[in-house]
């Protein structure tokens, strides 16, 4: 758009016509004070803190609500706009009670801020506060009601943001309070979004309150470890008497690929990481019980018997099971140790998603994978299966506020009626598990209809669909785990021939997509490469087992046979989540590190208490192949990270972990030459170092070590380690060329927004919201706007 | 649910007279009011299904606006304004006197069902304070004595009504 000169503050400048005069402010470097105002949602010019001059205009404009125009001239600080300002503040905290001493956004409260700026203490209201006594409107949310200085950002993110519409306000003037939908309780999707977005102590966390202060907290930022999204939630910590604990949960730093949004579980289910019935003490098994023991006797035991069943019948005798939970790092280090240490290629994990069949579809295309930002950015939008809102739920946010914000097309395909469709420009119901014969029709069978048409969806409207995707450019194409081996392939094929197509494949777990890409497959090394070739990994590790090993599935039968001596378990429940007999594993040794005796330690042998990823550092990959970091935030004594156990018990059978860990390579790599015009300045020295993948690495626990063989050699991972670092996702490409595999291998999590698989089982704030609605009878969903 | 067929020829014909559905919220709660007496928790649930809006966004109209109610009023609504010129010329003491000669308090109804009380803000009739509001009609210049008159006017009319 055409740039309009105007004046700010004596300044000259230009903006493009149809910005706000608030935001044009803050561009300049001014700030104009607002509560109301909150970028990405619509205007309300409520609060009138952002009242401002502008020449020839009688009265004092709100610059949230004002469109600049060519010449104008704005003063934004004046006696007369501060004295405005600072009426606004006197008459918020008319009913507004000074409980900051205890209230919980004390110290990092918007109205505090102000009334410190604008110096309205004194007041010349001598009536009586109206007071209320707070109401809790569902487990996580609680409303203090005189506390709130009605803003109506609540409302809006809930309703705007959410498409959740569960706020709104009651009653108006003196009278106005915000209301929830029923009555006296929330039904909506419990995201905290309102808690977060609150610019006041209004809205609280049932999972934070009155626990701390904000500046008794340390604020670390990571990848949350529930869905397969990879949003950042910052967790802020605090000593402990077990370690750090992780007191809260929220989204105060914006910049990482979710903006704004967090969902209940990256908001408050951390909570499972001081469940009391965490293990935080190696166990073995002795007379048929587990029995406490110390690391030192677990990892003699482990190492012994691995080099034992090793050496006397080969590595084909011992499976190993990953996790769709833990690191690239690990994930990377454990296949290695399989192939490497223990020598066989039986190696798997609960598969979620068809990646292999993705990385053959692509296999030769670039740029074809779509980051979770592109989503946002997409001029288009097609959704076949999977139910995002539920399942996917920061992957819904962008889809919905992409068609809000940028009224971006989009196009669903959903056996269920899901809620995207409401954003929908059509939305095709199609019979459950049609999915591949609807790929069919897209690629211009028209003997497919029969099965498609349904009194949902005519024939005309799955054909005028056809046509419109046919007519779109740059399409985003997001599919579920319905969409598996050849029918995948169909659908890429398809979709390609649309310019600029880029693809989603939807994986459940937070580090689904990593684990894939990792190579924790029977017949595939890292980067979707079968293990028949892989020429890289073969010279780098000194030579690695050729046949294919064993599916977990095929592990269980070996294990009945006799033949599988034992098994590994990292972070994984393969007993209850393919449903295993436990005695097959009866004449086994197995070892597994978890965070809770689960099913699985029932077979167990020796049981290692793991950290999770809040308690460690490395990196994830979302599903759609955004690589991002973990930072440790948590620390429960007594467990170990994944990594360090791994390294452990391969030093423990007596190999060499530096050809498995490639660490100490900083030492040499910098000689001070790299100094330079940095010398004598330590930290931007080793900012500079880090940047360039040349920070020293001094122990084998250190998992950048094995990121720098990562990034060296799997396909798509080259990718900046310097922004990488600076806390900026990276988008990787998915490489290799991947291989079609049985699909039944892969179970879908089917997770909702309430339930998180084993982590969900262990977290309180879960468990309280689906204990709360069980409570209830079952409600429909709400209308749209 | 079924509304009267007068409902639906006004609701159909003001649905295209905006740009968005929403804004034929106001005048159709009034019309429904009319005939229902009060805005029932079916017609909410009616209204936001044909409009595309929550319950919630509903009832936070309504809440907004005094002149609906979510609560049964009497036959007649006597609305006494209190605001500055009818105060300066005697509204208070009209509304006192509705108050002690029905009975009643602000927003109270009568036993018979027939009368409901209320203390409103200006209704616009300054020029001939002190003046009500019962339902539609408007009655100005009141004094007790002819606010004595005008609820007996009602009640009149309510007995002809029965014996007709």
């Amino acid at each position: 758009m055409a740039d309009v000169n105007i004046t700010l503050d004596g300044k000259k400048l230009t903006a493009p016509a149809g910005t706000l005069l608030i935001e044009a402010c803050k561009n300049a470097g001014i700030e104009v004070p607002s509560f109301c105002y909150y970028p990405g949602f619509s205007l309300q010019g409520a609060c009138r803190m952002c009242l401002v001059k502008i020449e020839k205009v009688p009265k004092l404009q709100t610059a949230c609500t004002t469109v600049i125009g060519e010449g104008m001239i704005v003063t934004t600080d004046s006696p007369e706009i501060h004295q405005a300002r600072k009426s606004m503040v006197e008459l918020l905290l008319g009913n507004h009670p000074l409980d900051c001493p205890v209230c919980d956004a004390g110290g990092e409260c918007e109205l505090q801020d102000m009334t410190f700026a604008y110096g309205a203490a004194e007041s010349k209201y001598i009536d009586i506060k109206n007071h209320r006594e707070e109401q809790q409107w569902s487990p996580v949310v609680y409303f203090d009601r005189p506390r709130c200085i009605l803003c109506y950002r609540c409302v809006r993110v809930c309703g705007e943001g959410m498409d959740v519409w569960a706020l709104g306000i009651q009653n108006r003037g003196v009278a106005s309070v915000i209301a929830p939908n029923k009555e006296d309780h929330l039904e909506c999707e419990e995201c905290g979004m309102c808690i977060d977005i609150c610019p006041v102590g209004a809205l609280t966390s049932g999972a934070y309150r009155y626990k701390t202060r904000p500046w008794e907290m340390k604020h670390i930022d990571t990848t949350c470890t529930h869905c397969g999204d990879g949003c950042r939630t910052t967790l802020g910590v605090r000593r402990a008497d077990t370690g750090i604990e992780i007191v809260r949960g929220d989204n105060r730093d914006k910049s990482g690929i979710n903006g704004d949004f967090l969902c209940i579980k990256g908001r408050y289910a951390f909570d499972f990481v001081d469940n009391e019935q965490r293990i935080k003490q190696p166990l073995i098994r002795k007379d048929g019980r587990l029995t406490p023991s110390s690391w030192e006797e677990a990892f003699e035991l482990i190492g012994r018997r691995f080099a034992e069943i090793c050496g006397r019948e080969g590595g084909r005798a011992i499976g190993v099971i990953g996790s769709s939970k833990t690191s690239n790092e690990e994930n990377y280090l454990l296949q290695k140790f399989a192939r490497v240490v223990l020598g066989t290629n039986n190696i798997d994990h609960h598969r979620t998603g068809d990646f292999p069949a993705f990385a053959r579809a692509l296999a030769g295309k670039l740029d074809a994978t779509a980051s979770m930002r592109d989503v946002f950015k997409a001029p288009a939008m097609l959704v076949i299966g999977n139910d995002p809102t539920n399942q996917h739920p920061l992957l819904a946010w962008q889809i919905r506020n992409n068609v809000r914000l940028h009224r971006s097309r989009l196009y669903v395909i959903n056996s269920q009626p899901i809620k995207l469709r409401r954003q929908a420009t059509a939305f095709a119901h199609i019979p459950a598990g049609s999915e591949a014969k609807l790929v069919a029709l897209l690629a211009g069978d028209d003997s497919v209809l029969d099965v498609l048409v349904s009194e949902n969806t005519p024939r005309e409207a799955l054909l005028s669909l056809r046509d419109r995707l046919r007519g779109e450019q740059n399409l985003v194409i997001i599919f579920g785990a319905e969409l598996r081996g050849e029918e995948m392939a169909r659908l890429v094929k398809v979709g390609s021939a649309v310019s600029g197509a880029k693809f989603v494949c939807l994986g459940d777990y937070a580090n689904s997509r990593g684990a894939a890409d990792m190579g924790l497959y029977p017949d595939l090394l890292p980067g979707y490469l079968p293990v028949t070739q892989g020429k890289t990994f073969r010279e780098e590790w000194g030579g690695l087992p050729d046949a294919p090993g064993l599916t977990i599935p095929q592990m269980v039968d070996a294990a009945k046979a006799g033949q599988l001596k034992a098994l590994y378990v990292v972070g994984a429940n393969p007993v209850a989540r393919f449903n295993i007999d436990p005695f097959a594993f009866a004449k086994s040794f197995v070892v597994m590190q978890d965070m809770f005796l689960t099913e699985t330690a029932l077979i167990a042998d020796v049981v290692l208490p793991g950290a999770n990823a809040y308690e460690k550092s490395g990196t994830f990959t979302n599903t759609c192949g955004d690589l991002q970091l973990l930072r440790k935030a948590g620390e429960v004594t007594g467990t170990k990270p994944d990594f360090e156990i791994i390294v452990r018990i391969a030093e423990r059978m007596g190999f060499d972990v530096r050809k498995l860990v490639p660490f100490g390579g900083g030492m040499w790599a910098d000689m001070g030459q790299s100094r330079g015009a940095q010398s004598g300045e330590a930290d931007r020295h080793s900012v500079w170092l880090e940047a360039h993948g040349l920070e020293t690495k001094l122990s084998p626990f250190d998992p950048m070590a094995i990121l720098d063989e990562i990034q060296r050699l799997v396909p798509g991972y080259h990718v900046s380690r310097r922004t990488l670092l600076s806390g900026t996702d990276q988008h990787t490409r998915i490489g290799g060329p991947g291989i079609l595999h049985n699909p039944e291998l892969i179970v879908p999590a089917n997770d909702d927004l309430f339930t998180s698989g084993t982590l969900g089982r262990y977290s309180r704030a879960l468990n309280s919201v689906l204990e709360n609605q069980r409570r209830k009878p079952v409600e429909t969903e709400v209308a749209a706007d | 649910m079924k509304l009267s067929d007068q409902f639906e020829q006004r609701f159909h014909a003001m649905i295209n007279h905006y740009p968005t559905k929403r804004s034929v919220l106001v005048p159709s709660l009034l019309y429904a009011q009319d005939e229902l007496g009060y805005l029932t928790d079916e017609l909410i649930a009616e209204m936001a299904q044909r409009l595309d809006l929550t319950d919630l966004e509903i009832r936070n109209v309504i809440s907004y606006y005094s002149m609906l109610t979510t609560q049964p009023r009497g036959k007649f609504n006597v609305q006494v304004c209190t605001n500055i010129a009818c105060m300066l010329r005697g509204g208070e003491e009209i509304l006192d006197h509705c108050k002690r000669k029905l009975g009643i308090g602000h927003k109270g109804t009568t036993r018979d069902g027939l009368f409901s009380l209320e203390e409103v803000e200006c209704i616009g009739a300054c020029s001939w304070a002190p003046a009500a509001q019962v339902n539609y009609d408007f009655h100005e210049n009141l004094t007790p004595e002819r606010m004595n008159e005008v609820l007996q006017d009602y009640r009149r009319k309510v007995h002809q009504q029965e014996n007709c």
